[in-house]
């Protein structure tokens, strides 16, 4: 190729060489830049057509969607038994709420995500009347699940179960703990001695007991604690444990957080004559929780897994309902089925939290606007 | 050279037989300074010698342990009202800026204003605005600080600190952390302070400054006020070896 040439000053900006960008360049550079490369790429295409093959075949094409029994299930087809689940899919989602009255945990649902719209996405329209829906919402979710109220039938706790169970268990401990994980990150900072020491204590007991302990405790011992003549339903003792648990773990996420912003935006605002409660609202935390994002969504999806550890102390969330399915002897040896559904619930709520956090992270992130 | 129409008598600063010491480290040693209304000072010296840590207890930013330090009639103690009261009549400017990056230059240069001083928000967005322009970057006012060159977040901190209206303005190195193109429109924004007649305590290595604005030069070199004097005899007969061993040292280079 002939260089031409230019009066200095006068270089023009030339496109790059051909391959180099683009789709073409893409597949070029990344799949077959040399043979053994180009044989990798070939033997995995082959590899990956086989085990999609069969995926596809076993979950859905040699499946059984409806059936009585796992008997009957194989005499259809030999693919997945979907049956224990679709004969059971009420159980999954309210364990064993009235049926009558499931109604009320639909509604409830679906107003969490005009509830939690204006608090997870700040530039929604009239996000102020949403937020004061927001604040109603607590209440509002409260006498529709419990009942009890305005002539709606009260439904005992022993009755809740399934899916249902951990997203009460789960939102409601993520809800308490974000803002008990702030004041201990900010006590464990704090010039008081009796706040450092007792946030210190609180926290390092939490994080070092096993939350199963925890747990035990809640079901058995938590009322020789309390006052006497407080009676708190279990729920609400579990809910409080996994509250202080996970708290524990997310001040210590903030508490990195804070300590990575330079001390140079405290001594600013200090210059500007910012008192402690302003510099914390304006400077610290939103500094703090930005860069704390990727390890709190961490520890939200760590407690909203975790809370599948009820079942040790006699709840039925999902595994619960799902073992309980297993030991109906028309469903026995179906694990495969039952456990892959309640992971896939499991996995679409966390993976929608994580890529909730991205999108925060994305969002937030002012350096490279 | 800005010639000071306003300077006065009136002490605004006075700093008395002051010491600070970091641990054992003995690092500010009896220093006593007056600083008067509208009287630009300029600090030089070899680094380490404390000169950054005595206009940092001017706003008690560092704990002076011995001796006395008056701002506007009041003396710095542990006091929280009295501090907060002097911080929001003192300004500063750091080497490393240290604008918010989390906010956007209009809300890094009216927090302050509105929580501080509780002023109302619109007032506070016409005050930073008219600062801003005032420092020549008012079309940047609703980027965040990452998006701006040093320079130019430079002249938004000198914007910030003016926002709180204050009646002394105390200046750390605030050409170190820039690239040298960018020394130039820093320097002239402080100038031009200069020439409104702001009281100044200005850190620096920027001689050419010093000799165009500055009414009195210090000289400070381990922890202690060499020599002060105005710049004119400062530059053309330094008395103190110390002195002329350091003017040498950043003058031919």
């Amino acid at each position: 190729m002939s260089e031409k040439t230019y009066k200095p000053g006068n270089y023009p900006d030339l496109p790059p060489p051909p391959g180099t960008v683009g789709v073409y360049g893409w597949i070029r550079q990344n799949l077959f830049s040399s043979i053994s490369n180009s044989l990798l790429t070939i033997i995995s295409v082959v590899l990956l057509y086989y085990l999609i093959d069969g995926i596809i075949g076993w979950f859905f094409l040699d499946a059984v969607f409806d059936a009585d029994s796992k008997i009957a299930c194989r005499k259809i087809d030999d693919g997945a038994c979907w049956a224990v689940i679709t004969r059971r899919v009420g159980q999954f989602v309210y364990g064993f709420y009235p049926e009558a009255e499931r109604w009320r945990i639909d509604i409830t649902f679906l107003t969490m995500f005009v509830a939690f719209a204006p608090l997870l996405y700040p530039d929604i329209p009239k996000r102020k009347w949403l937020l004061y829906f927001s604040l109603f919402y607590p209440f509002f979710a409260f006498v529709l699940i419990m009942g009890g109220y305005f002539g709606l039938q009260k439904i005992e706790y022993s009755l809740f179960g399934g899916f249902m169970l951990t997203v009460i268990l789960g939102v409601c401990g993520i809800v308490c703990s974000l803002p008990l994980g702030i004041l201990l990150a900010l006590g464990r900072q704090s010039n008081l001695t009796v706040v450092r020491t007792l946030s210190v204590c609180f926290i390092e007991f939490m994080r070092g007991v096993p939350l199963i302990t925890l747990l035990f405790v809640a079901s058995s011992m938590l009322n020789y604690f309390l006052p006497p003549g407080t009676n708190f339903s279990i729920l609400v003792r579990v809910i409080i444990m996994f509250t202080f648990f996970s708290a524990a773990y997310i001040a210590e996420v903030i508490r990195g957080g804070i300590q990575a912003i330079p001390k140079g935006q405290y001594e600013a605002a200090d210059a500007l004559g910012m008192n402690y409660w302003q510099k914390t609202r304006f400077i610290t935390l939103p500094q703090a929780l930005k860069i704390s994002i990727p390890g709190i969504v961490n520890t939200f999806i760590g407690l909203y897994k975790d809370t599948t550890l009820v079942v040790v102390i006699g709840l039925l969330d999902p595994l619960g309902i799902g073992r309980a399915a297993l030991a109906d002897t028309k469903w026995n040896g179906l694990s495969t089925e039952t456990y892959l559904f309640v992971a896939l619930f499991f996995f679409v709520s966390c993976f929608a939290m994580s890529r909730y956090s991205l999108w925060l992270e994305n969002k937030l992130n002012t350096d490279k606007k | 050279m800005v010639v000071n129409k306003n300077k006065s008598s009136k002490p605004v600063i006075e700093i008395k037989e002051m010491h600070k010491w970091f641990g054992n480290f003995h690092v500010l040693k009896n220093i006593s300074l007056g600083v008067n209304q509208g009287e630009r000072i300029v600090i030089c010296g070899p680094s380490g010698s404390g000169k950054s840590t005595l206009i940092r207890c001017i706003n008690r930013l560092e704990v002076h342990q011995q001796g006395d330090i008056i701002v506007n009639n009041v003396e710095l103690t542990g006091d929280l009202k009295n501090l907060e009261a002097i911080r929001s009549d003192v300004g500063m400017v750091f080497q490393s800026f240290n604008l918010f990056p989390h906010l956007t230059v209009l809300e890094n240069c009216t927090l302050a204003p509105i929580w501080v001083k509780k002023l109302p928000k619109k007032e506070a967005e016409e005050l930073a605005m008219e600062l801003l322009t005032r420092v020549k970057i008012p079309e940047q006012a609703l980027k965040y600080p990452g998006q701006l060159s040093g320079g130019q977040q430079q002249r938004v901190a000198i914007a910030r600190s003016l926002c709180m209206q204050p009646k002394i303005m105390l200046f750390d190195e605030p050409t170190s952390a820039l690239d040298p193109e960018m020394i130039k429109e820093v320097l002239d924004t402080m100038i031009e302070l200069a020439e409104t007649g702001m009281t100044m305590l200005v850190v620096t290595h920027e001689m050419g400054f010093a000799k165009k604005v500055a009414d009195s030069v210090i000289f400070m070199d381990e922890g202690e006020i060499i020599e002060q004097n105005d710049p004119k005899n400062f530059f053309n007969n330094p008395k103190n070896d110390r002195t002329k061993l350091f003017l040498s040292q950043i003058l031919n280079h």
